[in-house]
């Protein structure tokens, strides 16, 4: 029974983590293209710009992160297995 | 492979286990506090090399506070500063060889995030007394206090997360590639990790300036309306 729960356990998180990055990975594409493309248009914001962008990043990043979380938890400190 | 989650103690004092990362914050905090003690203890108006260094990263801290919370830095710089410089030398303690992170460990993070839970809870009552801050919960109707209340604590929960998660995957996935290949292969991978500190310190600094400034900003608009108030008669 064990077996089975951590086989279905090591799916789980392969899945939580290729498809919660699926997601962010585009959200970061946008953002990412939207700042170059404000960049351009206005090189002396650049500082601001970036700045907010990083911050923004890191933000949705996070969504990534949190799936991470999950699958790590699943893995390491899961509590369907004794 | 062993787990992320799980913290072996390293000795015990008394009841009290102490492990690595307590030992790396101390040996931070040891540091730091040395750091500002030596440059600060001459202190003069034609500064030395260390003073004027130090000068310009007090005052870039005060300008990224001002920016952020748009009021002025000085009740925020010594927790704001030390949130930054802190996260930021425990992020990069791991180019130390053999030294892990303290914040690739959930209980550094949680109580980082659980220091700045405090602090906006102590400031928005400071700035605008008890009834004041309690009152921001019930913006913009009392239909939102249940979710006010359950923001406080997803935002904290998210901020341990996003400091864990981030610094912790930078220190697996080198683990999991030198268990792979082996001697040059990490480093580009490290240098990385050294942005993600960085970004990630900044974040949490700028995060923590954020709720904060959520939490004393009420006290800002009746300022705006009271000054209306005088000049309309």
């Amino acid at each position: 029974m064990n077996d089975t729960i951590q086989a279905v356990s090591i799916i789980a998180a392969a899945l939580a983590v290729s498809f919660g990055a699926i997601g962010p990975a585009l959200a970061e594409g946008r953002a990412v293209a939207a700042a170059m493309d404000a960049i351009a248009r206005q090189p002396e914001a650049a500082g601001t710009l970036s700045r907010t962008l990083f911050v923004g990043l890191a933000m949705i990043e996070t969504m990534a992160i949190y799936c991470l979380v999950i699958a790590l938890l699943v893995l390491f400190a899961n509590p369907f297995i004794k | 492979m062993t787990s992320p989650l799980i913290l072996e103690p390293v000795f015990q004092i008394g009841p009290v286990p102490i492990t690595e990362p307590v030992l790396v914050t101390w040996a931070i905090m040891i540091g730091l506090a040395a750091l500002a003690f030596l440059v600060t203890r001459r202190l003069s108006l034609q500064p030395s090399r260390a003073q004027a260094a130090l000068e310009a990263v007090v005052s870039a801290i005060d300008g990224q506070i001002a920016d952020t919370m748009q009021a002025d830095p000085a009740p925020y710089r010594a927790l704001i500063g030390t949130i930054l410089i802190y996260v930021l030398l425990a992020n990069w303690s791991s180019l130390v060889p053999g030294i892990e992170p303290p914040t690739a460990h959930l209980e550094t993070d949680a109580a980082l995030a659980l220091i700045v839970l405090g602090a906006t809870i102590v400031y928005g009552v400071r700035m605008q007394g008890l009834g004041g801050y309690l009152k921001t919960f019930a913006e913009p109707s009392w239909v939102m206090i249940p979710l006010n209340l359950v923001e406080q604590i997803t935002r904290t929960f998210s901020l341990i997360v996003r400091l864990f998660g981030n610094i912790m995957s930078g220190v697996f996935i080198i683990g999991i590639i030198l268990s792979l290949a082996g001697l040059l292969v990490p480093i580009p991978l490290m240098a990385l990790d050294l942005l993600t500190g960085a970004v990630q310190a900044y974040i949490f600094a700028v995060l923590a300036c954020v709720f904060i400034g959520a939490a004393i900003g009420e006290n800002r608009p009746p300022r705006n309306a009271s000054g209306k108030e005088h000049d309309t008669p």
